[in-house]
């Protein structure tokens, strides 16, 4: 009964044998590492046989050759739902590499280029004495600089950042909790410069020198916002039952959140806030305004002008000759290395602390 | 030390909704009460205000009184956590905490509270561990993670997590419905065991489960959908069972309905 009734309703099948059998034409699985080959070939072929001189658009031809000969074989061969596939696995191949490239190119750029004056004495000497357009000198003081205002800022705007996302995640109803989180939505967007402008407006109101802290308030306004967020997230993810079941064991709120929760989302919290740290690492425009760059090791954060990494590239590629070029490349390289070394520690932390399952 | 709950014209809304309406019961102390009822009907609900888990939720509120021997649960001067520390609770899923090993589970109600002695805790946590039976299939592996347990040990690890502080009543909301036969008969026979020290109340959908377990019953039910639920009837689980004094509950019983 209900059979008939089904194959009434149902479009009449597609074969008087009824449906397609399993076994159909496909593709070796080799066809896809072909196709790209095909394509690359393709791409450099046009671009020499057209003139055109920029080796981006052989590869923009090239890829486009991919998604298209992809789709055009597999729906000859197979059909169009799997050359609809095939043409969606295209794309995210081809998005993989437009993004992994620069990446890529940048890292062999800087690579290539610090590795030069890159070594020891760089590393421990400051630029004290050397005229920017000769050779020697090093990037110490201006490392001393970074990890200073950078740990700094860490200091200040980490302990703000998590105690808002608790009390967003944990306490926050109504008003407040909606305007809290309007606000750093907003400081989310604030330019760097602007931070440093405001910072700078204290300074001189408050009679201020320049110096390596206040360079880290500004950085700890920009930081604020994303330890925040990242923060909040996480806790978000900690599963309603762990606090009820520390709950209901008679512990106060104020612990459950201090022994149950902030423990068990701590890895994905480190991980945020050093993503913050590599975020802030880079800035320029507050060093520039508010500490004020200087070519002397000053391990003093609190008082007088210091250098930090962002900076000294800017002020080593403006003396614009080759020996300083160098050493801004160097530099770069350092910076690099520093947010690497620091986003492979966080996540260490994140794997070491992450909640263990095994038996 | 077990005790009696009184409870009387209790009512609880999640915000402007009335989820239980004018529930009044007496909970014998060392006995095992259990809550029958289809889903939505607020079993779950009444249990949680047994221990003022209820107001966890935002919009949680409750009226009513909730007698424990001779003192309110709800009145003005009393503070939730130490209510929690008197009526301990069981979840339906197994909720170990992850980032603790087996032993920092057992121990984490005492040390969170801050009332232990330090050359007491080994001790205790094995007697909590061998009063949810669990003692002879962990005891090698205290440091290991509670998570990487099996569901039903992770269950009695959790049982043995709320009896580790000494609570007087034991609330325990579908323990099993997330376990296996064998692992659901290893907890049925803890309950058996448990209430000789505790009052025990335990929310479970399998009927066969209330009538194994539990010394009396309670049957509630809902008029419709969104109308707030009612205590049909309480007795001895025999007579819920066998001869039921209102036609609702021998229908829900006998599968007439639901």
């Amino acid at each position: 009964m209900t059979s008939h009734t089904l194959r009434a309703t149902r479009p009449a099948p597609p074969a008087p044998g009824g449906r397609p059998g399993l076994n159909q034409r496909r593709l070796p699985r080799w066809a896809p590492a072909a196709t790209a080959a095909v394509s690359v070939a393709l791409g450099i072929g046009i671009g020499l046989a057209a003139g055109l001189e920029s080796r981006v658009q052989w590869g923009l031809i090239a890829a486009l050759l991919f998604l298209a000969i992809s789709y055009g074989v597999t729906s000859a061969v197979e059909n169009r739902r799997q050359a609809k596939d095939r043409l969606a696995t295209s794309v995210v191949w081809v998005c993989f590499l437009l993004a992994v490239v620069p990446l890529l190119s940048l890292i062999w750029v800087t690579l290539s280029r610090g590795v030069k004056v890159l070594d020891g004495y760089f590393l421990t000497h400051s630029m004290a004495g050397v005229p920017g357009f000769e050779t020697g000198g090093g990037v110490y003081h201006a490392l001393i600089g970074t990890l200073e205002q950078v740990g700094l800022a860490t200091l200040v705007s980490a302990p703000i950042g998590l105690l808002t996302a608790v009390y967003l995640v944990e306490y926050g109803r109504g008003a407040l909790a909606r305007a809290v989180t309007f606000f750093v939505d907003v400081m989310t967007g604030i330019p760097s410069i602007v931070a440093g402008l405001f910072i700078l407006s204290i300074m001189l109101i408050a009679g201020l020198q320049p110096s390596g802290l206040m360079g880290a308030l500004a950085l700890a306004i920009l930081m604020v916002p994303v330890v925040v967020r990242s923060t909040e997230e996480m806790l978000k993810l900690v599963p309603n039952e762990l606090r009820e079941a520390a709950l209901a064991l008679g512990v106060p709120k104020w612990r459950v959140i201090l022994k149950v929760v902030i423990p068990t989302a701590i890895g994905g919290i480190t991980t945020g806030v050093m993503l913050a740290v590599a975020r802030i690492a880079g800035e320029t425009a507050p060093i520039l305004l508010l500490v004020f760059g200087s070519q002397l090791i000053n391990s003093n954060p609190f008082d007088g002008a210091q250098s930090s990494l962002p900076f000294y590239i800017w002020e080593q590629y403006r003396v614009g000759s080759e020996a300083s070029y160098d050493r801004a490349w160097a530099a770069a390289l350092v910076l690099i290395a520093f947010v690497m070394i620091l986003n492979l520690v966080a996540r260490g932390i994140a794997r070491w602390k992450a909640p263990k399952t095994g038996r | 030390m077990a005790k009696r709950i009184d409870v009387s014209g209790l009512s609880a809304y999640y915000g402007s909704h009335k989820a239980i309406d004018d529930i009044s019961m007496t909970v014998e102390p060392r006995s095992v009460t259990a809550f029958i009822g289809p889903s939505g009907c607020g079993k779950s609900t009444f249990l949680r205000t047994l221990n003022r888990m209820h107001e966890v939720t935002p919009g949680g509120r409750v009226e009513g009184k909730v007698m424990l021997d001779d003192e309110n649960l709800y009145g003005s001067s009393v503070d939730p956590v130490a209510v929690r520390r008197t009526v301990g609770m069981v979840f339906q899923r197994p909720n170990p905490f992850p980032t603790m090993s087996i032993f920092d589970n057992v121990a984490a109600g005492l040390r969170l509270n801050g009332s232990y002695r330090k050359n007491q805790l080994a001790e205790i946590v094995e007697r909590s561990l061998r009063g949810a039976n669990l003692w002879n299939e962990v005891k090698d592996r205290l440091n290991k993670p509670g998570s990487g347990l099996s569901g039903g040990q992770q269950q009695r690890l959790c049982i043995a997590r709320a009896i580790a502080v000494e609570p007087d009543v034991l609330l325990m909301d579908e323990p099993c419905s997330a376990l296996d036969p064998i692992s659901t008969l290893a907890i049925e026979d803890l309950i058996s065991e448990l209430k000789e020290r505790f009052t025990i109340v335990i929310v479970t959908h399998n009927m066969q489960q209330a009538a194994r377990v539990s010394d009396r019953t309670a049957f509630f039910n809902l008029a419709a959908v969104g109308q707030p639920g009612k205590l049909i009837e309480i007795d001895e689980t025999e007579r819920i069972f066998a001869n039921p004094s209102v036609q609702a509950t021998e229908d829900y019983i006998s599968g007439r309905f639901g």
